[in-house]
């Protein structure tokens, strides 16, 4: 092997030692966690409209029951092992958002309810709720402007 | 059960292909490209918004119901389609209440149990 | 005590490494190199409120502990060097607060506990102490809290990543004793060849142990062959190899006699610990728990350790910097030819 001398040689090197994920087992889990998070979500929207609600009550339904679910997983130590289980399969569903407000709120407890709960609350979704609802404003604006 | 009998069983496989094949997405973003779950994450609630602005998103939910509402994606054409459709009666207000009013549920649901299990739950290690 | 070459000191009058002690969390506890360590815990929290109080009592522990197996009186250690992972240090000053020994707080990352010994040897190799405590920690959960994810998030770590181990190593370092003796001390410069992914360590800090240990060899005129065993720090299975193969490209061949301590404490395959262990107390306790022994059985009577740090924080990464590392190395012999 010839000497390394330049960050490029190195990082092309690293690249070529580091194992890389089992991607096919990965999107395999992701596929079925996923999927089956998702027909949860459908067979509550069916039984919702069932009942008699419409389809945007049925929907927000849904969404409110899978976030206490995952909360209750991830208050009982249980998300973290099938989001390292799932990766994307959990993460992509709104179980991943809700997962991801609940943990750190566990997390900072230890900082106090203000500033550690509240504060640290939204450390890893905080993101999600800034470009989301800035994005549907955007989309609010334009679609004024072409109607 | 009257219920189990109305299920939709070929819409509950297309539910479950279409929100499956979403993840894969996902999955092969995080294995792929070294983004944080934060990045991915906003990436898809991005996307969706402007799937759903561009009014594409909106056949994905015809055809697979929940498996296009429930990842992500769905969050971000939800909060698209809420802005629109406040905009046709609000004008120009409904732009900054629409897509938050959509979601309100989901965003006060996950906001209310993230601090009902702070307060019942405590850290703890990943055994694996 | 005498400079040899670029960076290296020999001590002329080499201090002996009197006594160590090792506590370790549960995870370790359950590793290759469990019988080792003088303590394992049942929990992380050992009964704390916080994972920072954990950590700051581990470390505490662990000094306490190695004072009363020293047999040297308190008021003979006259200066204690300790640091950790946690922001400012705070593990080791706020454990060591009661502690009554004049301090100075060392931060190498993970580089920390060879630092300590570094400096500490010095000291007493010019006659500015008579003992001194050397100290480290670090602290699985709360590495995690700061540097990376809460614990509870659903995330899966990348086969490149490592686990920050659990524990604290310490050990008192003095002019009288019969060895194992500190005899060379050869602290490194920061090297960054680049690397940005904050979930492989092993890689970014590889070319700083290489530096460390070629310049060593030069400083020195020692061959690899003179240790019986090089240890580094926390490169884990990925960083191992990197060394192995650059130091060979520079012409010094160290695969018969290197190992790494992120390699040896946990099981990868039944721990699930990817690429290894890390952190500061990954080299504190598998050389306080296990090499120490080797030494003084004679098992080993020469060795080279060589600690690792990833000089980064969360901010840098989020910035996008590329993570500096370092590597300080002791020789350590049980005897003074």
């Amino acid at each position: 092997m010839k000497p390394i001398e330049t960050k490029q040689e190195y990082s092309n090197y690293v690249d070529q030692k580091s194992p890389n994920s089992p991607i096919l087992k990965n999107c395999f889990n992701a596929f079925w966690v996923g999927g089956l998070i998702c027909t949860i979500g459908q067979i509550i929207m069916d039984f919702c409209k069932f009942k008699g609600l419409d389809e945007t009550a049925a929907s927000t339904v849904v969404s409110i029951i899978l976030i206490a679910i995952s909360a209750i997983l991830t208050g009982l130590n249980v998300f973290n092992k099938i989001g390292k289980f799932a990766g994307a399969g959990s993460l992509i569903p709104i179980t991943g958002f809700a997962n991801s407000i609940v943990s750190p709120a566990i997390e900072y407890k230890s900082e106090g309810y203000v500033m550690g709960v509240g504060g640290k609350m939204f450390t890893v979704a905080g993101p999600v709720l800034v470009f989301g609802i800035s994005a549907s404003v955007i989309v609010g604006i334009v679609a004024l402007l072409f109607m | 059960m009257d219920f189990i009998q109305s299920i939709d069983w070929m819409g509950i496989l297309k539910c479950f292909v279409v929100g499956g094949i979403i993840c894969i997405i996902g999955q092969i973003l995080i294995d792929k490209t070294k983004l944080t779950p934060a990045r991915i994450l906003v990436i898809f609630v991005t996307t969706g918004a402007i799937l759903g602005g561009l009014g594409i998103y909106k056949y994905l939910i015809d055809f697979a119901g929940a498996g296009a509402t429930v990842p992500l994606l769905g969050f971000g054409a939800n909060l698209a389609k809420g802005a629109m459709q406040e905009v046709k009666t609000a004008g120009l207000l409904g732009a900054f209440t629409g897509g938050v009013k959509a979601s309100a549920g989901g965003i006060a649901a996950a906001v209310f149990f993230g601090y009902l299990a702070s307060l019942l739950a405590k850290p703890k290690i990943k055994k694996q | 005590m005498e400079r040899l070459g670029a960076q290296t000191i020999k001590l002329q009058n080499p201090p002996t490494i009197v006594e160590v002690a090792s506590i370790v969390g549960p995870k370790e506890g359950q590793g290759p190199l469990a019988k080792y360590f003088d303590q394992c815990l049942e929990d992380e929290f050992w009964g704390e409120k916080t994972w920072e109080k954990a950590e700051s009592k581990i470390i505490k522990e662990a000094v306490n502990s190695v004072i009363t197996k020293s047999g040297v009186p308190a008021d003979q250690i006259d200066y204690c060097f300790a640091g950790d992972l946690l922001n400012q240090c705070i593990s080791s000053s706020f454990g060591l607060r009661e502690l009554n020994i004049p301090f100075f707080g060392v931060f190498g990352a993970c580089s920390t506990f060879v630092e300590s010994l570094c400096l500490g040897s010095i000291f007493v190799d010019a006659k500015a102490a008579r003992n001194v405590l050397c100290a480290t920690s670090s602290h699985f959960c709360s590495a995690e809290k700061q540097f990376r994810f809460p614990l509870e998030l659903g995330n899966q770590r990348p086969p490149t990543s490592q686990w920050t181990v659990t524990g604290s190593g310490a050990a008192v370092v003095g002019e009288n004793g019969s060895g194992p003796y500190i005899t060379m001390v050869t602290p490194g410069k920061i090297v960054d060849m680049g690397i940005k992914d904050a979930n492989n360590m092993g890689a970014a800090m590889a070319p700083a142990a290489v530096d460390t240990l070629i310049t060593h060899f030069r400083d020195t005129g020692r061959k690899p062959s003179y240790y019986d065993m090089i240890i580094t720090g926390d490169l884990g299975y990925v960083g191992k190899e990197i060394v192995c193969e650059l130091t060979e490209t520079k012409g010094y061949n160290i695969k018969n006699n290197y190992e790494d301590c992120g390699v040896l404490i946990f099981d990868k395959e039944k721990q699930d610990t990817h690429s290894g262990g890390s952190g500061c107390a990954c080299i504190g306790v598998t050389f306080s728990g296990y090499f120490f022994k080797q030494l003084k059985d004679k098992k080993l009577n020469r060795i080279l350790l060589v600690a690792t740090g990833a000089l980064t924080n969360a901010t840098t990464s989020q910035q996008g910097e590329s993570i500096p590392g370092i590597a300080h190395a002791v020789a350590i012999e049980t005897s003074i030819n």
